[in-house]
């Protein structure tokens, strides 16, 4: 038999039929929606005179627009209200599961699939949402689509996608101290650059990877999407099969173990061949951060801002114009710059180990004067365990309160936005212009950097503080 | 039926000189709130086209009389950045049909091909050449023909093949989008559920 890749095997059996000089028809188990790219999906089904195909296999919550204070109250924005309730309506009139605003199951998208059991090894999974390749932390083919997909997957359980190249991406030995999954996801962005991945679906592989968390291997999937990739996945293991029992959508008994058989054998063949490799060493890698206007600019916390010599023409044009935005200089030392907000959260870093990480960090110690800290919780479920295991607590202490669960600041598409010039030290995953707000200046790092940054006020190493 | 049916096109064209259009220029994001997929033609360029006032900002080409037509000429790697499906229908519903650069964006492209909009790539002196004639004359008018996959600069002749693969080109020419396609092969869908 042909040797096949762990992308390959899902993908091959998730392949309803071949277009002759087309694409590939895909059949889709789970389908996650939101408020902001499903509506025009639910209008273009009923103009059409369409019903939802199988309504059992997609799940709603609404995580973009939604504020993260007050939630008890009715949403004051009138758009965001509308596309929230337009989702609530939408789904009671096709049947969709829907785990709205207070629901103990509300959350980000993507942080809920996870933590409900509904990402399953094995599976694919779409949303109309880019970090959809989050869920690949499972061994789980999953990506982002556009609205018109939405509307496929509605009507047919299907979309139609030419099958994309395949890469790995390993990374071997023993992770620094202070070093996380995200700065694993950043470090290889910046040396693959925001187009490394262009047309590939990533494979991660070497023993820095294996010895993640579930969590943070699904930090690190959620980042493939920044170096181009259209997604990223990890053969799952016992980490994997251990997170996944037990959870509400998970299978059980008898269905467990034939499950679980199957999910033993999705690894990559050995000589199975991918058509572009990488390899970095675990011990290069340093806490980072970026100082640009895109995910491939990052640095080592310690590092120096390059100088943008040997650039040329528009690469030279985006490098200056970016550091501009920024308002920094070639060649500075990134470490002390004084900054003004700290925002953790979001699908990269809302999860529970996100906040432990946080608030073991800042334990007995105070947020600095100058700064406006944003602590958002990616879910219900997560608020709920930090309030159990007295996180808020030791928040509080340090002058720091835990919001309410939401997308927030990540896209700025509620009232958590980032004033004009500011800086921002954020845990989530784009630092594109105006991302957080209009002139909001992004800087990408980790929950334990953004502690660090956090407690003192400027750009700091968290391992100052690690002893 | 999603859309008008492709047939060969004869218009004028707008040029967009600009290298780089990147989907939030096309459409910005603030206009992502809507429920419906109406209006979106109104916001096409809209921070480029009109002042914080409102006012259209002159020299813009969507605000220059001279250029109308259902083509649209962008410069170099049109489409990048965030994979808005609304930048595709901004395109469409403010009239254009056909885009023609000598690079786009992967996911722009398939969103416009979803959408019934034509991306044509072109070779980077053509579109230059495109560009000259528009400049020479904004009246000039170019031919798509999406059957023998050919784009012509009347006035003067020259032509260049676009690239275009089997099923969307049948697409494109019937009206019919990815969605109609699967509803009709909903009973292989029904066998491969069953199958499993
Ligand atoms: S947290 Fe950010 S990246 Fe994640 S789903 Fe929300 S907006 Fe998208």
């Amino acid at each position: 038999m042909e040797s096949k890749t762990l992308f390959d095997k899902i993908w091959d059996a998730h392949v309803v039929k071949k277009v002759e000089d087309g694409p590939d028809v895909l059949y889709i188990d789970k389908h996650l929606i939101h408020e902001v790219t499903s509506p025009v999906a639910f209008l273009g089904l009923e103009k059409r005179g369409l019903k939802v195909f199988r309504p059992e296999n997609t799940i709603a919550t609404p995580d973009h627009n939604v504020p993260t204070i007050e939630q008890h109250l009715s949403i004051k924005d009138e758009l965001s209200r509308t596309q929230v309730e337009t989702l609530t309506s939408n789904c009671e009139k096709h049947g969709i599961r829907l785990y709205g605003l207070n629901h103990p199951w509300h959350g980000i998208v993507h942080v809920i699939g996870p933590e409900l059991g509904i990402t399953q090894p094995g599976m694919t999974m779409v949303c109309g949402d880019s970090h959809t390749s989050t869920h690949g932390a499972f061994g789980t083919v999953a990506f982002g689509i556009g609205t018109s997909e939405v509307e496929m997957v509605l009507a047919s359980q299907c979309i139609m996608q030419p099958k994309p190249k395949k890469m790995k991406i390993s990374v071997d030995g023993e992770l620094k101290k202070g070093v996380t999954a995200k700065d694993i996801a950043l470090y290889i962005i910046s040396q693959i650059s925001t187009s490394g991945g262009t047309g590939h679906f990533i494979e991660f592989a070497g023993s820095a990877i294996t010895s993640l968390s579930m969590e943070g291997r699904m930090t690190l999937c959620n980042m493939s999407i920044e170096c181009g990739a259209r997604g990223g996945l990890i053969a799952p293991d016992e980490t994997t099969f251990d997170y996944v029992k037990g959870r509400e959508y998970a299978p059980k008994g008898e269905e467990w173990d034939k499950a679980l058989a199957y999910w033993e054998t999705l690894k990559t063949d050995d000589d199975a061949v991918f058509d572009t490799e990488f390899s970095f060493d675990a011990a290069d890698i340093e806490p980072m951060i970026t100082y640009g206007t895109n995910p491939g600019m990052g640095i080592g916390v310690t590092q120096y801002i390059p100088t943008g010599s040997g650039l040329e023409g528009s690469d030279k044009l985006t490098f200056e114009n970016s550091l501009q935005y920024m308002g920094f200089k070639p060649g500075d030392k990134i470490g002390g710059h004084p900054i003004d907000y700290v925002f953790v959260g979001s699908c990269t870093n809302g999860r529970i180990e996100d906040l432990r990480a946080f608030a073991d960090f800042i334990k007995g110690k105070k947020k600095a004067g100058n700064v406006t800290a944003w602590i958002v919780p990616g879910s219900k479920q997560v608020e709920k365990a930090a309030r159990e295991e007295g996180l808020v607590e030791i928040l509080e202490a340090a002058g720091f309160e835990l919001r309410q669960p939401g997308c927030s600041a990540c896209l700025a598409m509620n009232d958590d936005k980032i004033p004009e010039g500011k800086y921002a030290v954020a845990t989530s995953n784009r630092n594109f212009e105006g991302r957080q707000g209009p002139g909001a200046r992004t800087l990408l790092a980790s929950p334990l950097t953004a502690a660090a940054c956090a407690i003192t006020g400027v750009i700091t190493d968290p391992r100052k503080f690690l002893g | 039926m999603a859309y008008d049916k492709f047939i060969t096109l004869r218009s004028q064209a707008v040029p967009l000189p600009i290298e780089n259009v990147d989907t939030d220029q096309i459409i910005p994001a603030r206009f992502l709130k809507a429920v419906e997929r109406k209006g979106f033609g109104d916001n096409l360029f809209r921070d480029w086209r009109y002042d914080k006032n409102g006012q259209e900002k002159a020299g813009f080409p969507l605000n220059d009389k001279k250029y109308s037509g259902k083509i649209l000429v962008g410069g170099k790697n049109f489409g990048s950045g965030s994979s808005r499906e609304h930048a595709a229908w901004a395109i469409y519903d403010y009239g254009f049909r056909v885009v023609v650069s000598s690079f786009f964006a992967d996911i722009f492209k398939n969103n416009a091909l979803n959408n019934g909009l034509l991306p044509v790539v072109v070779t980077p002196m053509f579109l230059q050449d495109i560009f000259n004639e528009i400049e020479k004359d904004p009246q000039s008018e170019f031919e798509v023909n999406l059957e023998e996959q050919k784009f012509t600069i009347i006035a003067t002749g020259k032509s260049i093949d676009f690239e275009i693969n089997t099923y969307k080109k049948h697409c494109l020419a019937n009206g019919l989008d990815d969605i109609d396609y699967l509803v009709a092969i909903k009973e292989d869908i029904e066998e491969f559920e069953k199958a499993r």
